[in-house]
C-alpha cells in the first residue's frame, strides 16, 4: 500500500514537471541499460578463459598460442562492454 | 597411469604472450594517438583534442592492467587466473566509470570525444594486432618461439 502511495506520488510529480522526469527515467534506463551490456560480456569472458584454461591442461605445449587468443578474445569481447558504457555516459551525462 | 593436472597446482611458467602482445598495443597506440588526437581537434576542437589524449590514455591502461593481472596470477595458478580475469574485468570496467565520472564536469572535457576515441582506440588497437598475430600464427616462419610453457606443481 505504501509502495502504491509512493508511486501515486511520482506519477503525479511527474505530470508536475514533465522535463526532469524525462531527464529522471532517462538517468535511471542509462543506468539499467549498462547494466545489461555488461552482463553479455562478462559471460562470454567467463565463457572464453574457461575454454582456455581446459585447452592449456589439455595441450600444454599450446599454452602460449592459447594464452595470445584468449587474451585477444578477452579484449574483443571487452569491447562490447565499452561500447554500452558509451552510450550510458552519452546518455547520462552529455 | 597419467594424473590429470589440477586447475589449482597448474602454472604457467616462461614468458608471457599477453605482455609481448600488449607491448605491441602499446607502441602502436603511441603511433595512433596522435593522430586520433589531430582528427578528434578538427572535429570537436581543442576540448575534443584534450578528451581524445585522455581516452587513449585510459584504454591503453586498460589494456596493460588485464595485460599484468593475467601474466602475474598465471604464474600462480590457472584457477586463480581464470579468477583475475573473471573480477579484473569487473574492475577495470569500474575504473573506466570511475574516470571519466571524475572528469566528466571539467571544461576540457567534451564527452562524444571520449567515448568515440575510446571505442576507436580499443577496437582499432585489437584489429591491428590481430592482423599481427593471425599472420604469425599461419606462417610457421614468422611464429613466436617463446610461448609460456605450462607445468604442474603439486
Amino acid at each position: 500500500m505504501e509502495a502504491l502511495a509512493k508511486i501515486v506520488v511520482k506519477a503525479a510529480e511527474a505530470a508536475a514537471d514533465p522535463a526532469a522526469a524525462k531527464n529522471e527515467a532517462a538517468a535511471a534506463s542509462a543506468g539499467f541499460a549498462y547494466g545489461l551490456a555488461a552482463i553479455g560480456p562478462g559471460i562470454g569472458i567467463g565463457y572464453i578463459v574457461g575454454k582456455a584454461v581446459e585447452a592449456m591442461a589439455r595441450q600444454p605445449e599450446a599454452a602460449g598460442m592459447v594464452r595470445t587468443t584468449m587474451f585477444l578474445g578477452i579484449a574483443f569481447t571487452e569491447a562490447l562492454a565499452l561500447i554500452g558504457f558509451v552510450v550510458f555516459i552519452l546518455l547520462k551525462f552529455a | 597411469m597419467n594424473e590429470p593436472n589440477s586447475l589449482f597446482t597448474s602454472q604457467l611458467s616462461g614468458d608471457a604472450p599477453e605482455v609481448a602482445v600488449t607491448r605491441h598495443m602499446l607502441l602502436r597506440g603511441l603511433v595512433a594517438a596522435p593522430v586520433l588526437v589531430l582528427i578528434a581537434s578538427f572535429i570537436w576542437g581543442a576540448d575534443g583534442a584534450a578528451s581524445s589524449a585522455f581516452g587513449c590514455a585510459l584504454v591503453m591502461v586498460n589494456f596493460a592492467l588485464a595485460a599484468a593481472l593475467i601474466s602475474t596470477t598465471a604464474r600462480i595458478s590457472l584457477a586463480l587466473m581464470m579468477g583475475a580475469v573473471l573480477f579484473g574485468y569487473l574492475i577495470r570496467l569500474g575504473i573506466i566509470f570511475a574516470a571519466v565520472v571524475l572528469v566528466r564536469n571539467m571544461s576540457w572535457i567534451s564527452l562524444p570525444a571520449l567515448g568515440c576515441t575510446i571505442i576507436v582506440t580499443h577496437l582499432g588497437l585489437l584489429f591491428w594486432e590481430l592482423r599481427h598475430v593471425s599472420a604469425s600464427l599461419a606462417y610457421p616462419g614468422l611464429k613466436p618461439t617463446s610461448g609460456g610453457e605450462a607445468s604442474t606443481s603439486s
